[in-house]
């Protein structure tokens, strides 16, 4: 179970991700998209998602039974080759339902002082 | 393109294997092996090795850059992963996109997605904002 406290909590992330023209392509041709100027709008689950895995961790909850149950992203700008990031997470909620404990996680992603996507990971964990 | 309210979109069906699962684990980092193990998949209760739900928002993320005219234009993207896409080894699998168009306002295009894969929806809730 997770600790009640770290709702509501904001944690900053220790470590920027640098955008790297390599990993757009990677990714653009994983999926068939053919420009890779700048980054697919599904691009920044990699760098959220392991910021709010490694937060969920620290805050006791057991990954290996983590389901994604939703995904939303609010893109202002895409991501492009050079962006540094910072990703600053909040565990919004955190309820239980039928025995699983369900967890929404936002993740803002800062390149210096502009926000250029705020996103919402709905994470279930199975009982 | 111009779009109106209740417009219905030209579909788009994708093809997943268990190459793209793997093209795709390496391009986002997640390596979990219930995408790409199918003895490991199963032994957690699976039918079979599914898809990463983030693959299947990708696609559909594709699927409204090209509705939208380019990845740069899409504003806003959500979806609720309702049902997952089992892919068989040496199989590929079907995975029709469709979309409808909910509003048009301000300069931006809301759409309702569609995802179905072996007749079921495996998307809930879909929806985009995009760039008009």
């Amino acid at each position: 179970m997770l600790n009640p406290d770290v709702v509501g909590r904001t944690y900053k992330g220790a470590n920027s991700f640098t955008v790297t023209q390599e990993s757009i392509t990677q990714f653009a041709l994983a999926i068939g998209e053919p420009n890779i100027s700048v980054a697919p709008p599904t691009f920044s689950i990699s760098i959220s998602l392991a910021e709010s895995q490694s937060l969920l961790q620290e805050s006791g909850l057991d990954w290996t039974r983590v389901v994604h149950g939703d995904q939303r992203f609010e893109i202002h700008r895409p991501l492009v080759a050079g962006d540094s990031i910072l990703c600053s997470s909040t565990i919004e909620t955190a309820r239980v339902v039928a025995g699983n404990e369900i967890v929404t996680v936002r993740s803002d992603l800062f390149a210096g002082e502009e926000l250029v996507i705020s996103s919402w990971s709905t994470l279930v964990v199975r009982a | 393109m111009t779009f109106e309210v209740g417009q219905e979109l030209a579909p788009h069906t994708f093809l997943i294997n268990r190459a793209k699962l793997i093209a795709y684990a390496n391009a986002s980092g997640d390596q979990n092996p219930i995408h790409q193990d199918e003895a490991f998949a199963k032994s957690v209760g699976l039918e079979n090795v599914i898809a990463h739900g983030m693959f299947t928002m990708a696609l559909a993320g594709r699927y409204v850059s090209e509705l939208a005219g380019g990845s740069e234009k899409v504003r806003d993207f959500s979806a609720r992963f309702t049902k997952p896409v089992v892919v068989p080894a040496d199989l590929d699998v079907e995975l029709i996109l469709s979309a409808k168009v909910s509003a048009v306002d301000d300069g931006l295009v809301k759409i309702d997605l569609t995802a179905i894969c072996a007749e079921t929806k495996v998307l809930g809730m879909a929806k985009a904002t995009f760039l008009a």
